[in-house]
Order: structure tokens, then C-alpha cells, then sequence
């Protein structure tokens, strides 16, 4: 089956602005939008600029927005997308360095602000500490986050206010938060809870939409907004 | 040019890189340098767990551990370094663990573990099946914490040497296509592996490879690159991995019969028996006829495990199998067949991560390696699987350890050579400026179909005498090839054409020691040669470059504790 690929396309050094181009790929069963973009890029045009790297949806390279949608291209099936055209762009709202390949330098500074680390002042002593199953529970879906950008980039509220956290950041802020191990809640609450914190969460849920992982960063967010009305800080 | 100078450069950001940079940045400058963002490093792929014996489920102790190892090896492991593996790895857990990564857990809070093929204890610590991505995720953060300085999206054209001592590295900025120059007191590799080389792999676009010929090129040997490892359980036409913590959970392999047939090949480990043992039980039950609808792949049962142990347990293999085969494994088999994934070769090094260059382990000064680019060797002939996790971190660790002692010694920067970014200036410039007709994607198919196809399982002289033709025909037609893109920014046309001449180079290495390896050990398969031969053959392979191909020498096998024994499962 023959697809057409129209394919956000920007050169900072060349292009005043971006364009589309389309491709045509010829598809079978079981190729994803990542593939598709392999054919182009390794058979049509060699010029064509994207991340990808692991192909099964764990290192976070590929998220783009196809159709639309903000997805990773390798776990997005062509033929389950039932389109004839399948129109891909990079992330919104992260300034294009080239095509498909857009700036993450701030996303990766905020989750690097709310101290995503364990912060344990107890000495650990010579085995493991203790956690139960059901703490272990609590976190579960929020360490398998892989950063691909998707849900902050998918954000109404990020795209009105860039200084905002955004999803992945909170996520990550509740990945710790809710550690039992962790002792460090109330630096990240008071954080979290600046002006461009936590409350410029609005519930929107398009951050759960756009995940990947079918994760769920809302919850988080009002799990965290809950703690924080119950902590005194 | 642009030019930086750090007391130590590491090159690549996964387990190896990361906890190395994590022990050097405390006291010394470090860059590390990576060709993808360190959380998209391929230690995240990793699934079924990291081996330690913690004794958390049942009785266990390093023995065992190194046992297991050693006989895992076909007794090719260097049994001084796998003491040191199996010794210090309940403390590299305990490590990790107080770092913060979220293991899963037993009902009385410690960590949990899981059997695994050839280990004879449930030794496995996991979380779930992502235990790559989130030692990875926790030691990306950890480097966050302490503030080390990382260079991402920079690919590392070659290394910069001046009178057998070496001294930097020259890199090409992916975004903005400058290149830099790094002047530096030591080197270290983490660069992993090269499955990309093979059709079917597990291994992520980005596994090409690249350290190990950046330093073939430069004069040091690469070691044992006979021996690669097949997973047996790669989603069918994808390769993607379906990790082995599956059978460790108890997943049934079978036939098109249904049948359970490793109880032909392992009647005692059954499932669980080692990779090398396993694949080509597969394979041969392919080769035969057995596969499902007689085609080239088997079954993976889960269903028995039940709906809720699989979605706790084994929740990314659920999505993996869902997303790519289409099928929902609480329900039916998943389709599977061997892929390539793990290089038990690579840079020969010694027990503290320094690189060296011959039989008599003589090191180079400055330049260290660790992860799955190195040869240490721990896993000899064939790896066991939560091994590599370990080995990443653990060696990774060690090699901290001795760089920094060995720049806080060495005070002054050995001088640059004249003109350092020479070969890498003029390999770029070569290709930007080639207009022949070959494409690069192309060669790079007829690469990966061949080697898997001729360099895979089972091997024999008349398909490995084939496959080393097929790949220096492919290296001179990469003499004419043409690449789309002659921009700067963001050429990853001209990245991707760097990547092919490094596997170009390499898989030529690992083409020929299996031509000259004429035994079966491991995962290295003889149809012409099916017995292991220790009289001629208990021996680590060294390759160094020549204008003829790769010239071989050898290195002795380190035997401590365990004589070579028959190896049954």
C-alpha cells in the first residue's frame, strides 16, 4: 500500500521558515512511521534529519507529532493510523534545530531543577533498605518515564507559558516524592511549588493523551498538589 | 576546530560511561562525551535484571556465581576478573540501590530476584522487566546531582596518539557540525556494542560499533571478536528483545508440534539453560522443519504465567509484543526468533579497566575501556544472561577508579602530535567531497543481510570464506559512495556513513576470527569443527590491523579456580 508522507521540513542555516515535503513509501504490515522514515531518509532523501535510536520504545528519541498526535515514530503503526497521508512534525513548541530534531536543552533542565535524585541523609549501612511492595507500587508507573518530551510538549499550558515545570518535570518530582526511601519532599515541594510550578497544571490531560508509556503524569501532578495542601512547608 | 581541554574524556553514556564519570568527576575534570542524550543509551533497553548473589530468595554465594560464570564462559573467561565480577557485586547493588533505583521488591521489603539461563541460584535483581532503563535513568540522575559535565549528540571521529601514549580524541558536534578537539590526560571507551552489524538484532540503531575500530585503526588489537552472542528470544522479523527474565518467570519455548523441546538439548535447565545452547536449539528445531508453520520462528508460551504476574512482571515485553507482533501474549504464544545481541568481545583490557596491546597485557598509557566495547574478559565464549548489567557498572566503577589515580599522578598533559585532527578532518572531508555512485544505506543492507546470514549461529569455512569476500568487496565499493547531505548542521547522512566504514572495518575482524577459530566454543559454531578443542584453542584471539587484513596473535586464558571441565546443561 502506497502512503504519502508530508514531512515538516527546516534548516536553521538555509530556510527562513518551514515547509512540507512529501514522500511517497510503499508500506507492509507491521511498519511503523520510524521505518517509514528510515525508507525515505536511507532510499529518497538523505538530507532528512531525526533522532531514533532502540526502535522499541524505551530510549525516548523519536517522539514527534504524527497526525496530529504527539507519539514516538517506532511504536506508532502505519496502517493502524488509517490515513493515506500521514502528516509528521516535530515536537511543538521546541524550537527546530533542523527537520525533525528540536532543541531539548530546557526540557532537560527541568527535570534537572526539581532534584531528581534520591535524597537520603540516613546512612544506608551495608544492605539494601527496605521498601515494601506496595510502596514500590506507588512509583511504578513514574519510573518508566523515558523523557521523550511528548506529554510537556502536548502541554496548552507549557505552550502559554515556556517557564512552566511542565508534565515530565512533575512527574519525575512525584517519582521521588512518593519514594518511600526519599527524604528530600519538602526541597521539591518548595520547588514545585513556585509560580511556574505545579499549580499551572490545569487538568487539561493532554499530557496523558500524548503519552507513549500510557502513563499517567495528571495524576501525578494532583497526587503532588494534594501532599503539598496537606504539607506545611 | 574548536578545542577543550579536560584531565579525563569518557566516551559514551551508559552503565560503563555513566558510573565511571560518576567516580572520576568527584576529584578530576571530565567530560563525557556521548553520540545520544545518556538517558537514550542502549544499558536502557536491558530488561531481565543484574546479577548479584544477594541470597535474597535462596542459599547463594560468589562460587556459585563465579561457577556459573565460568562454565557460562566454556571456560574462556578470565577467571581472576569474574572473581572480581561475582565478588564485588552485592556491593555494586547495595550501590545502586542507595542511589535510589527501584528495584522490585519481596514481600519483606528486599530486593527481589529472578532466575536466569545458566545461573544456577535466582539471582537476577530486576525492576520488573525495565531494569536497564532505570539503573540507567538513576545514574543519569546521580550525574545530574554531582554536576557532571556532558557533551551530548558529539560522535567521536577518532583518537588522537602521540608516541604510543594517548592524549585526546576528535569529535564532530552532531547539531551544529563543528568539529572539537579534545585534549585530554586519558581516554575511556564505553562505546558498547555492534549488533547493527546484523539484520536481526536487538541492539538499538546507535550500536555500531564504533570504539572498537576507532582504536583497531590506531594499532591496538580487538579481542575474541569471534564471539557473538544470539539471544533466543527476538521478536520475529523485528529482533526486538523479549528479554529472558520471561523464561525466568517460566515461559515455555515451543515448536510447531507444542512441544517443549529443549528438553532435548538442556533436559535438566530445560528453558533456562544458556543463551549459546539455547539459540541453536532453536535454530536447529528450524532448520528441521519444526518451526511454527514450518517459517523461521518459534513460540514464547506465557499464557500459564497467568494475566496478573505478566502485566507485574513482565509489563514492557506485554506492550513490545502487542505493539510490533500484534499479539496479546496473556492470550497467545508470542512468534520469536534468535537475534543478535551482545559482543563478548571487544578491547582487550586489564582487571582495572586499562587498555592494553598484546599478550603480555602491556598497557597503553592514558586510554581505558569498559562496558561491552572492552574484553576484560568476563564472559569468555558466551555471557550470561544480568551479567553485562553487572560488568557495565561494576568495571565502569574500577575504571573510575584507576583513571583517576592515574591523572592525579601524571601532572602534566602529554603534548598533541602536529596536525591531531588530521584523519578525522580529512575522513570527513573525503566523504562530503565523494560523488560515486554507491549508496550507503545499501552497503549497509547487503552488510547486515550477509553477516547474518553467513556469520550467525552456525558457521562453516565455505560461508565464512564467502562472507569475508562479501565484506571487502563492500569495503571497496565504500570507496565510491555518495551521501545526500553536505550541510553541517545536523548531518546524520554523514554520521551514518561514518558508522557504516567502522562496521565495514570490524565486522571483517569478526568474520576472520571465526574463519580461523576452527573449534566450537560458546556462541562461536563450527558445523565443520563441532567439538571445543582446549589443545589448540583455549586461548583469547588477538586481531591488529594490517594493509592485509587483520593479523591474529594470542593470549593466554586466565584459569584460577575451575580446570575446563565438559560443559552439560
Amino acid at each position: 500500500m502506497e502512503i504519502t508522507f508530508k514531512i515538516l521540513r527546516f534548516d536553521s542555516d538555509k530556510d527562513k521558515k518551514p515547509y512540507y515535503r512529501k514522500y511517497t513509501v510503499k508500506v507492509e504490515p507491521g511498519m511503523t512511521v520510524l521505518d517509514g522514515l528510515n525508507e525515505i531518509k536511507w532510499r529518497q532523501d538523505g538530507t532528512l534529519a531525526y533522532r531514533r535510536s532502540c526502535r522499541s520504545a524505551i530510549c525516548g528519541s523519536c517522539a514527534m507529532t504524527i497526525n496530529g498526535v504527539n507519539r514516538l515514530a517506532c511504536n506508532a503503526q502505519i496502517l493502524a493510523l488509517k490515513r493515506k497521508t500521514i502528516v509528521v512534525e516535530p515536537l511543538r513548541r521546541f524550537p527546530i534545530i533542523k527537520d525533525l530534531i528540536v532543541e531539548m536543552d530546557d526540557f532537560f533542565e527541568k527535570i534537572a531543577i526539581i532534584k531528581p535524585y534520591l535524597i537520603a541523609h540516613s546512612p544506608g549501612g551495608p544492605r539494601e533498605r527496605l521498601q515494601s511492595v506496595e510502596d514500590r507500587k506507588r512509583i511504578d508507573e513514574a519510573v518508566t518515564c523515558i523523557l521523550c518530551g511528548a506529554c510537556t510538549s502536548s502541554c496548552p499550558s507549557y505552550w502559554y507559558n515556556k517557564n512552566y515545570l511542565g508534565p515530565a518535570s512533575l512527574f519525575k518530582a512525584y517519582r521521588f516524592v512518593f519514594d518511600s526511601r526519599d527524604e528530600g519532599a519538602e526541597e521539591r515541594l518548595r520547588i514545585i511549588s513556585d509560580r511556574d510550578g505545579l499549580w499551572r497544571c490545569h487538568t487539561i490531560f493532554n499530557c496523558v493523551e500524548a503519552c507513549p508509556k500510557n502513563l499517567n503524569p495528571t495524576y501525578a501532578i494532583a497526587e503532588l498538589k494534594k501532599r503539598l495542601v496537606t504539607t506545611r512547608l | 576546530m574548536i578545542y577543550h581541554q579536560h584531565d579525563i574524556v569518557i566516551i559514551g553514556a551508559g552503565l560503563a560511561g555513566l558510573r565511571a564519570a560518576l567516580e572520576t568527576s568527584r576529584v578530576a575534570d571530565t567530560a563525557l562525551l556521548t553520540k545520544v542524550f545518556p538517558s537514550r543509551s542502549h544499558s536502557g533497553g536491558a530488561q531481565g535484571g543484574i546479577a548479584a548473589s544477594l541470597a535474597n530468595e535462596t542459599d547463594d554465594n560468589w562460587e556459585l556465581h563465579m561457577f556459573d560464570t565460568v562454565k557460562g564462559s566454556d571456560f574462556l573467561g578470565d577467571q581472576d576478573a569474574i572473581e572480581i565480577l561475582v565478588k564485588e557485586a552485592p556491593a555494586t547493588i547495595i550501590e545502586l540501590e542507595h542511589m535510589g533505583v527501584p528495584f522490585s521488591r519481596r514481600p519483606d521489603g528486599t530486593i527481589a530476584q529472578r532466575p536466569f539461563g545458566g545461573h544456577s541460584r535466582p539471582r537476577a535483581c530486576y525492576a520488573s522487566d525495565y531494569t536497564g532503563h532505570v539503573i540507567l535513568h538513576t545514574l543519569y540522575e546521580q550525574g545530574i546531582k554531582q554536576g557532571v559535565k556532558v557533551y551530548s549528540e558529539l560522535y567521536v571521529v577518532s583518537l588522537v596518539m602521540s608516541k604510543g601514549t594517548c592524549c585526546g580524541v576528535v569529535a564532530l558536534d552532531i547539531l551544529g557540525g563543528e568539529l572539537h578537539l579534545f585534549h585530554s590526560k586519558a581516554v575511556m571507551f564505553a562505546t558498547g556494542g555492534y549488533g547493527r552489524a546484523y539484520k536481526i538484532t536487538s541492539n538499538a540503531h546507535a550500536n555500531t560499533g564504533d570504539g572498537l575500530s576507532i582504536v583497531y585503526r590506531v594499532g591496538i588489537p580487538i579481542e575474541d571478536m569471534e564471539f557473538v552472542q544470539f539471544h533466543p528470544t527476538g521478536l520475529y522479523k523485528h529482533g526486538i528483545l523479549v528479554t529472558e527474565g520471561a523464561r525466568g518467570e517460566g515461559g515455555y519455548l515451543l515448536n510447531k508440534e507444542g512441544e517443549r523441546f529443549m528438553k532435548n538439548y538442556a533436559p535438566e535447565k530445560m528453558e533456562l539453560a544458556p543463551r549459546d545452547l539455547t539459540a541453536r536449539a532453536m535454530q536447529t528445531e528450524m532448520n528441521e522443519g519444526r518451526g511454527i508453520e514450518g517459517k523461521d520462528y518459534i513460540h514464547i508460551d506465557l499464557r500459564h504465567l497467568g494475566a496478573g504476574k505478566i502485566l507485574e512482571r513482565l509489563p514492557q515485553v506485554h506492550e513490545l509484543a502487542l505493539n510490533f507482533v500484534g499479539v496479546d501474549c496473556t492470550k497467545e504464544p508470542i512468534p520469536i526468533q534468535p537475534t543478535a545481541h551482545y559482543s563478548m568481545g571487544g578491547i582487550p583490557t586489564d582487571i582495572h579497566g586499562q587498555v592494553v596491546i598484546d599478550k603480555e597485557n602491556t598497557p597503553v598509557k592514558g586510554l581505558y575501556a569498559a562496558g561491552e566495547c572492552a574484553c576484560v574478559s568476563v564472559h569468555g565464549a558466551n555471557r550470561l544472561g544480568t551479567n553485562s548489567l553487572l560488568e557495565a557498572t561494576l568495571f565502569g566503577r574500577r575504571a573510575g577508579v584507576a583513571i583517576t589515580e592515574f591523572v592525579q599522578r601524571e601532572r602534566e598533559f602529554t603534548p598533541l602530535p602536529e596536525n591531531p585532527a588530521e584523519p578525522a578532518e580529512d575522513e570527513i572531508a573525503n566523504i562530503l567531497a565523494n560523488e560515486g555512485k554507491e549508496s550507503v544505506a545499501k552497503i549497509r543492507e547487503e552488510l547486515q543481510v550477509s553477516m547474518t546470514e553467513n556469520c550467525g549461529i552456525f558457521r562453516d569455512i565455505k560461508r565464512l570464506q564467502k562472507e569475508l569476500e562479501i565484506v571487502k568487496k563492500l569495503q571497496e565499493r565504500y570507496e565510491n559512495i555518495h551521501i545526500d547531505d553536505k550541510g553541517k548542521r545536523c548531518n546524520t547522512d554523514l554520521i551514518e556513513a561514518l558508522e557504516l566504514g567502522h562496521m565495514l572495518d570490524f565486522t571483517e575482524v569478526i568474520v576472520a576470527g571465526a574463519l580461523n577459530r576452527t573449534e566450537s566454543r560458546g556462541s562461536h559454531y563450527r558445523i565443520d569443527y563441532p567439538k571445543r578443542d582446549d589443545e589448540n584453542w583455549l586461548k583469547h584471539t588477538l586481531a591488529y590491523r594490517t594493509d592485509k587484513g587483520p593479523r591474529f596473535d594470542y593470549k593466554k586464558v586466565v584459569i584460577t579456580r575451575y580446570q575446563p571441565t565438559e560443559r552439560k546443561y
